[in-house]
């Protein structure tokens, strides 16, 4: 089956993260960027579906600066067959509308028997974009995937999507379609030597603005309808009283607390 | 242009609670524009629930009702909503960020042209127009944002930030049926049932305490000092997702959006950074302890009690503190 997967490349979870000095997003330099991990899954379920079917191809997609290329790379490292880089300058600061016309426009330039994707980014989490690319490609899709197995030669799939409070339902879909998988739908694999070895010698193909057909006023910011004007932490609400000291007494204060305060214990 | 829908959700004839947050934050979008909030039910022989959006305030409740909307699937819930929006041009169309709800969201915005703005917890009218706040980066971040344009938006809201208002208003909005295409509600998904995401089911929601384990652990050989402490304190072992996804602890131990919801009078999370989808499965606890190296982790803002450090070093501490406390 030949098979695109959509990536995004975001900060690192464990990363301490920075606000930059116009307060607009966070400071960039030094911070660790990994892919997202939802997305990470999806890779994973496009490599197993296609050496399953076996054969064809795996094409990776992701949108955003240089420093994307990384990602990519370690993406044809994990097995995938090809990788096309959206990159130029127009793209940034898109909406999820504006990088969902991006994306479809760069995954329907050829003809693919499956779109997989994350559910969610871990940075700007809006959770949209992949179903905006299912419907801007005409396609049925589905978010929250925790299980795709690909029927009838690959006609269709039968899927299992996550519902609120621990169930999942359970529907047929006919291929193609866009799957948006959620993380722990599979363990995905480490890099091999080997892997990364072939990977310096896969294609990643840039991709600009003009490359895919998009107008000026359809990319990036200028597409965009949303515009984020600042970020900050969040006011620390009540918050939680911290406890102060070396490690053996700040665990006997707690206990003190629980004991006599909270009554807990 | 500009009415303000608040998408209701419903399943098995019961309304989803975030459908009157939602009907919460239409009402003060239109507070903020100018304009009506409106509740926008789908589905079929709804009168019961249409009765009951006709209490909340609105100014009217708009029913598409057909058996092809009897149960949820994105294609005739989509097809009918973007038909109705494109007849009546509502400016805002508001749904509460649900598993289900932003299923669709997204076809809903590309259908009807608009733009979308999802898991908003906030928003404020002022001179530059309305600024709108969402979490990001997981919710150690958020983000104030702005809307270009008078285009028709669509937002969602997320759970607990619009609570829902007191439903004994005497007043009761007319209910007024919605056009829909029946021949284009054509179901994309063939339904072929529903099952339990975990198999044995350990029941968390009735536990007095509970010790949670997150991604700070590491992995599944650091478990030992958890056991440890949940030993010396009676308590069950939960834990967030990432947990589970890694295999380190079986998927029912997953407390949260999707596992499960508990209220324990004790709930000390350990190594995890207090995500929103976490925070819903452990927010009623009466008392909750946080232990995270990060000072601006977002579980300190929930929790009552918080020490800030290595997992490693504290959880055995306190699990002695709570040895030697103990009288003999
Ligand atoms: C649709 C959807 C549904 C979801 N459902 C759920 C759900 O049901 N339950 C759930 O939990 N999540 C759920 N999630 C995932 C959620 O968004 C977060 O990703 C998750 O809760 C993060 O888990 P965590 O806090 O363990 O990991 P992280 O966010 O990675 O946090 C790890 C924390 O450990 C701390 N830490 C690391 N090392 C140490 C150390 N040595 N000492 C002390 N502290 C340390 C770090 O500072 C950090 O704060 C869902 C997500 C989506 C999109
Ligand atoms: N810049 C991007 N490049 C590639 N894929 C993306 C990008 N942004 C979002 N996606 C995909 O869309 C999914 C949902 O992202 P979001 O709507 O930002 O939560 C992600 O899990 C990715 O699969």
């Amino acid at each position: 089956m030949k098979i695109a997967v959509c990536i995004k490349q975001v900060p690192d979870t464990e990363a301490r993260l920075r606000l930059n000095k116009q307060g607009t997003w966070i400071e960039e330099e030094d911070l660790p960027f990994v892919i997202n991990e939802s997305d990470e899954c999806a890779l994973e379920e496009a490599l197993q579906i296609r050496d399953k079917s076996g054969g064809g191809e795996v094409v990776v997609f992701s949108l955003g600066p240089e420093r994307v290329r990384e990602a990519l790379r370690k993406a044809l490292a994990l097995g995938a067959d090809r990788a096309a880089h959206l990159h130029d300058p127009a793209f940034s600061l898109g909406d999820p509308v504006a990088t969902a016309r991006a994306l479809a426009a760069a995954v329907g330039r050829e003809p693919f028997d499956l779109v997989l994707t994350g559910s969610q980014s871990d940075d700007l989490g809006w959770g949209v974009t992949a179903s905006l690319v299912a419907a801007r490609l005409g396609l049925p899709h589905a978010w929250l995937v925790m299980g795709i197995e690909v029927e009838n030669g690959g006609g269709s799939a039968r899927v299992v999507r996550e519902m609120e409070a621990g169930k999942n339902e359970i529907f047929r879909l006919r291929l193609p379609a866009v799957l948006e998988v959620q993380a722990g739908i599979n363990h995905p694999r480490y890099a091999s030597l080997k892997g990364i070895m072939q990977a310096k010698r896969k294609e990643i193909a840039t991709l600009s603005r003009a490359e895919i057909g998009l107008a000026e006023g359809e990319a990036g910011a200028a597409g965009s309808r949303v515009e984020i004007l600042k970020v900050d932490f969040p006011r620390a609400g009540t918050g939680a009283r911290i406890l102060e000291g070396d490690v053996a007494s700040t665990a006997s204060q707690l206990v003190e607390l629980l004991r006599a305060e909270a009554r807990v214990l | 242009m500009g009415g303000v829908w608040a998408i209701l959700q419903h399943r098995e004839g019961k309304a989803h609670p975030g459908s009157w947050e939602a009907v919460t934050a239409a009402k003060r979008i239109a507070e903020a524009i100018g304009s009506t909030a409106d509740a926008v039910l789908l589905g079929s022989e709804v009168k019961t629930l249409a009765d009951e959006a006709a209490r909340t305030g609105v100014a009217s409740v708009r029913v598409a009702d057909h058996p092809a909307l009897a149960s949820y699937v994105p294609g005739p819930y989509t097809v009918a909503l973007v038909g109705a929006a494109k007849q009546e041009q509502p400016r805002f169309v508001v749904f509460p960020h649900t598993y289900q709800s932003v299923d669709y969201m997204a076809g809903v915005a590309h259908g009807y042209d608009a733009g979308v703005l999802s898991e908003v917890i906030a928003l404020q009218a002022g001179a530059d127009g309305v600024v709108w706040t969402r979490p990001i980066l997981q919710g150690k971040l958020q983000a104030r944002a702005r809307v270009r344009g008078d285009g028709p938006m669509v937002v969602s809201v997320q759970a607990g930030a619009f609570p829902a208002a007191d439903r004994a208003t005497g007043q009761t909005a007319p209910i007024v049926p919605l056009a829909v295409d029946a021949g284009a509600l054509q179901a994309e998904r063939d339904l072929l049932g529903v099952e339990d995401a975990a198999a044995d089911v350990v029941d968390l929601t009735a536990c007095e305490r509970i010790v949670a384990v997150g991604r700070g652990i590491g992995g599944p050989d650091k478990l030992p000092i958890i056991r440890e402490l949940a030993a010396a304190l009676g308590a069950e072992i939960g834990a967030s997702r990432p947990v589970i996804d890694n295999g380190w602890l079986p998927r029912d131990r997953q407390i949260g959006s999707s596992g499960q919801t508990v209220a324990p009078k004790l709930y000390v999370a350990v190594g995890i950074s207090g995500a929103i989808q976490h925070l819903v499965g452990m927010k009623g606890a009466n008392c909750t302890v946080a232990i995270n190296k990060d000072p601006g982790a977002p579980i300190f803002n929930v929790a009552d009690y918080g020490i800030v450090g290595d997992l490693f070093e504290i959880v055995p501490a306190l699990t002695k503190a709570l040895l030697e406390s103990r009288p003999s």
